[in-house]
């Protein structure tokens, strides 16, 4: 379960005030809003790469609010993808892993386990600059799976793609979120999209979030 | 605009040519035979590395802090704190930002005689006479202390390059886009495995170019050298001070000569340092 209790956020003139929301465990949670209204400033609030004003984060019961990022075990995979430039795909995947102290073999099995589920086997030996967009994403999501997050943030990802892709990274998320059996907090501005991932629907307006039913036509209130 | 470009070009090309015409190869081959200039050649060489290794050594941890103190996702942060707060740091980093701009700045005789005056100090004085004791212990027993040793010729190319080193690095992290390193650390990085792991990796060319600039600065090194560490011949004679010396006995020709070796030395580096920084861009933290 993670559970967002009374969160307040500033920056600059901009503000989010008592922001509450609770993700049961396993579920495909999506955050839709218009633009602006401070998605990817909550979402980086939960994954520790903003300081909150005030309230509480908590992940499977733990408190994470001021946890460092490092420490939260929440996965991240921004909109823009942020692989490393100097890495190739296969120590991309490893990176999390390197610095958390696992061993060779056990880094060796996960990345190949990941890269078999994602269809990264073929690029392991790349550099990011001469992978596709869809190539990228996936990269980015095995990256951030590769340490076995509690919670699995996802911003926009799927946002830049075009329609075939989209689709089918569509798909390979649903497997991926239940085959690894993670939290998913997925922000998008696609109601489709948010309808066939989500399992439950969330939507930030005006500095509060609340719980709605999403489906292929459209959001409606819960109320 | 060009032309004032074509007019430039055209005065640095007729001043190296006027150089090379007014010597010929046997002034060359009369000033290298002399063993006072040979040292002078060593010295240089020597004491640029070592001053450009220790400009990088400053340069890189402070033209990160630097960068990133000023970068997007620390203006983010500040957005959480109070106006009078942002106003503060803003302030801070700008303060820092002109203090090691000083030595670009600062006249390169105000520098010599500023390090002079500071080893004359009580802390000037015991670093200079511990310095002495622990190249002693070395068996360096010629090296007595910093000031008017070669210690002082380090010092001095060290605190003017140093500021050149460090103004590179922090445009070439400036230009590295810190998100992949935000992202690091949600993966279980360290701040500091961020930056070695990420940033440092991807700043390889800037450090190149930090290097090479921080090695030619120091070999065009004269005022503070003249001051702080003398002229004295096999001891702090550098290549700059060659000329001066040759140039103050009247022998102008050994003046251009020694000249037209700094000259060459500077050429060639500059030159490796273009072949190999070739093929970047300036997105890949390029600077040269």
């Amino acid at each position: 379960m993670i559970s967002v209790q009374q969160l307040r956020l500033c920056q600059g003139d901009f503000e989010l005030r008592q922001v509450s929301f609770e993700i049961p465990s396993n579920a495909y949670a999506i955050l839709m809003g218009p633009t602006g209204c401070g998605k990817t400033t909550l979402l980086e609030s939960i994954c520790g790469l903003r300081a909150i004003v005030g309230g509480k984060i908590l992940v499977g019961g733990d408190e994470i609010t001021r946890t460092p990022p490092a420490q939260r075990q929440i996965g991240y995979v921004p909109q823009d993808s942020s692989l490393f430039p100097t890495m190739k795909v296969y120590r991309q995947i490893a990176f999390g892993m390197e610095v958390r102290g696992f061993s060779k073999s056990e880094r060796d099995q996960r990345v190949e386990e990941l890269a078999s589920s994602l269809d990264l086997t073929e690029i392991l030996d790349r550099y990011p600059r001469g992978l596709s967009g869809g190539e990228r994403q996936r990269v980015a999501l095995a990256r951030a799976l590769s340490f076995r997050p509690r919670l699995l943030c996802l911003d926009e990802p799927l946002s830049a793609l075009d329609g075939d892709t989209r689709n089918n990274l569509t798909k390979l998320l649903k497997k991926i979120q239940q085959s690894e059996s993670v939290t998913v907090l997925h922000i998008t501005h696609n109601v489709e999209e948010g309808a066939q991932l989500g399992t439950i629907h969330f939507r930030l307006e005006k500095g509060q979030v609340r719980e709605v039913v999403c489906e292929d036509s459209g959001v409606k209130n819960t109320t | 605009m060009s032309f004032f470009g074509v007019f430039y070009l055209a005065l640095i090309i007729a001043m190296l040519v006027a150089d090379f015409r007014f010597t010929n190869w046997s002034d060359m081959s009369s000033l290298l035979s002399d063993a006072r200039v040979r040292f002078s050649i060593w010295l240089s060489l020597i004491s640029c590395t070592i001053a450009a290794i220790l400009s990088l050594w400053v340069a890189i941890p402070t033209g990160f802090v630097l960068a990133r103190l000023g970068s997007e996702s620390m203006t983010q942060r500040l957005g959480q704190r109070s106006r009078g707060f942002r106003r503060l740091f803003n302030g801070a980093r700008y303060f820092i930002d002109t203090l090691l701009d000083i030595p670009i700045v600062l006249p390169p005789l105000v520098v010599g005689i500023s390090l002079l005056v500071l080893f004359q100090t009580p802390v000037g004085r015991w670093l200079d006479q511990r310095t002495g004791e622990v190249f002693a212990s070395l068996g360096y027993a010629g090296i007595r202390g910093i000031t008017y040793e070669i210690p002082a010729v380090i010092l001095a190319q060290f605190t003017v390059a140093a500021a050149f080193a460090i103004r590179t690095m922090r445009n070439t992290f400036e230009q590295i886009d810190d998100r992949p390193e935000r992202v690091a650390v949600t993966l279980g990085a360290s701040h500091y495995q961020a930056f070695s792991m990420i940033a440092l990796p991807q700043a390889w060319r800037g450090i190149v170019a930090a290097f090479t600039l921080a090695w030619a600065r120091s070999l065009g090194e004269f005022g503070p050298i003249l001051i702080f560490a003398g002229t004295a011949r096999m001891k702090t004679e550098v290549l700059s001070t060659t000329v001066y010396l040759n140039f103050q006995f009247g022998n102008l020709r050994g003046a251009v000569s020694a000249s037209l070796i700094l000259v060459t030395l500077a050429i060639v580096v500059l030159i490796l340092t273009r072949l190999i920084t070739l093929g970047g861009n300036s997105k890949k933290g390029v600077i040269v």
